[in-house]
């Protein structure tokens, strides 16, 4: 986490944001569902996620949301709002997989003070888990 | 479906588009610290805006907020999602839909807008209506429709505090998936990806063979002792076929390498660089480049091997810049 928050003006348009590896690992599925209050069984027991046939539990969108908004804020740091995030998820998260996420700066708005950033993150077995662009705020000033 | 059936239930469906999933609600907690610092602990989220209090009080928000990522969470139903979920405008349409066949449930896209931070104490309330439902679609999981749903969230003076498109795709699982549905353990077999097995013939399995035990070895020809790799038969320097073989200290430099980038193939680490090493004993191996930024990496580039377990099967020397 970045303690120091980026100033509108620091930011480009091509600017790579530092890449996160998550460990996806069961712990982080049911924690994950668990503290979004998601109780759907398909991300906490084996056989409900079997049942609609996926090998094992499958992480919630909430919490790939949640990820993908971390990942953002982890950069942009502390003083910076999300304003928006867009979310497409693909290929499941399911225990023992590897998420890398990455993410560069597309747009900028500066009447609004908004920075665009596109993110993806990979898992290494199914591909493309999330994809999405998350805006937000940063301020102008120091 | 016969047609008229596919006009029942087209018209079942289209019945739920603009309805509300019930009145407004209030979320069954109000932003609250806890929630906000489990949350936090699962994502690995160390802001200190949503969990330093100190930090929080000095900053321009003059306090805790919580992450926007929650917001939906305040309007979960919890614990009784998985005994029985109450059976509401939404449900109701799920189940059309699973009645005439389309069993699977994907959430697909979620869009979510903020538009201010909650603090602890805020009270969310939430409204969700049956907004869209596009198709049939022809798609990677089989035909289906999304149902769209938007549901928007206030605060305790009525206020607007965001707004989340749901999409969820409602499909008919081909055959082979309905098969894992009703088995399961054939879906349990489904393995994560491992590399490509390395190819163990007659002239080559004892190299690998040495790989799995954690040593790399080269091939040395007993009458003239000229090194070789890849291993073979015979000696190109003097034709003998007798041998014995090094266990390389794997130093070296490296002496070309590209980064496989497209197709991309199940198993692998990516970004993916292969270089060819240049070894101390004068051979030549192709080995993964691991250990820095695909960037970092320079011909000529002192690197350091080691044997090392990459996945469930396979056992492959890599290399670190020194």
């Amino acid at each position: 986490m970045n303690r120091e928050t980026l100033r509108y003006g620091g930011v480009a348009v091509g600017d790579r944001l530092p890449e996160l590896k998550i460990d996806i690992t069961t712990g982080l599925i049911v924690g994950g569902a668990i503290a979004s209050r998601d109780f759907t069984p398909v991300h906490h027991e084996t056989k409900a996620a079997q049942d609609v046939g996926l090998p094992d539990i499958f992480m919630n969108i909430i919490t790939s949301n949640g990820l993908m908004g971390r990942f953002v804020t982890d950069w942009a740091g502390p003083q910076a709002t999300l304003k928006s995030i867009d979310l497409r998820l693909g290929a499941p998260n399911v225990p023992g997989v590897v998420m890398t996420v990455t993410g560069e700066v597309v747009a900028k708005d500066d009447a609004a003070g908004t920075v665009d950033v596109s993110v993806t993150g990979e898992n290494n077995v199914w591909g493309t888990h999330m994809a999405g662009v998350v805006r937000l705020e940063l301020p102008k000033e120091a | 479906m016969t047609p008229e059936e596919v006009s029942e239930f087209e018209a079942k469906i289209r019945a739920y588009v603009g309805r509300e999933n019930g009145p407004r609600q209030r979320g069954k907690d109000d932003v609250n610290v806890a929630m906000i610092r489990h949350w936090a602990e699962v994502i690995g989220d160390q802001n200190p805006a949503y969990t330093d209090p100190d930090y929080a009080a000095r900053s321009p928000r003059k306090g805790i907020v919580a992450p926007a990522t929650m917001l939906q969470i305040w309007s979960m139903e919890g614990y009784p999602m998985c005994q029985s979920p109450k059976v509401d405008v939404q449900r109701e349409l799920h189940n059309v839909f699973e009645s005439y066949g389309y069993t699977g449930t994907l959430g697909t896209n979620t869009r979510t807008e903020f538009y201010r931070e909650l603090r602890p104490g805020d009270q969310v309330n939430f409204h969700t209506i049956i907004d869209n439902i596009v198709g049939p679609k022809k798609t990677g999981r089989g035909m289906g429709y999304f149902i769209e749903t938007v549901t928007t969230f206030t605060d305790q003076n009525d206020e607007p505090v965001g707004r989340q498109v749901f999409r969820v795709l409602k499909f008919v699982p081909p055959p082979q998936d309905a098969a894992q549905a009703a088995g399961g353990q054939q879906a349990a077999a489904v393995e994560a990806a491992t590399r490509i097995a390395s190819p163990r013939g007659h002239d080559n399995a004892w190299w690998w063979e040495a790989v799995d035990q954690g040593r790399v070895l080269i091939q040395r020809c007993k009458a003239c002792g000229t090194l070789r790799h890849p291993p073979r038969p015979m000696c190109g320097e003097c034709q003998s076929i007798e041998w014995d073989s090094i266990e390389s200290t794997l130093d070296g430099e490296v002496f070309s390498f590209t980064e496989i980038s497209y197709p991309r193939f199940p198993g692998y680490p990516y970004p993916l660089v292969v270089g060819v090493i240049q070894l101390a004993e004068g051979t030549r191996l192709v080995a993964g480049i691991t250990g820095c930024e695909p960037s970092a990496v320079r011909i000529g580039m002192k690197v350091k091997g080691k044997v090392e377990q990459v996945d469930e099967k396979t056992w492959l020397p890599q290399f670190y810049p020194v």
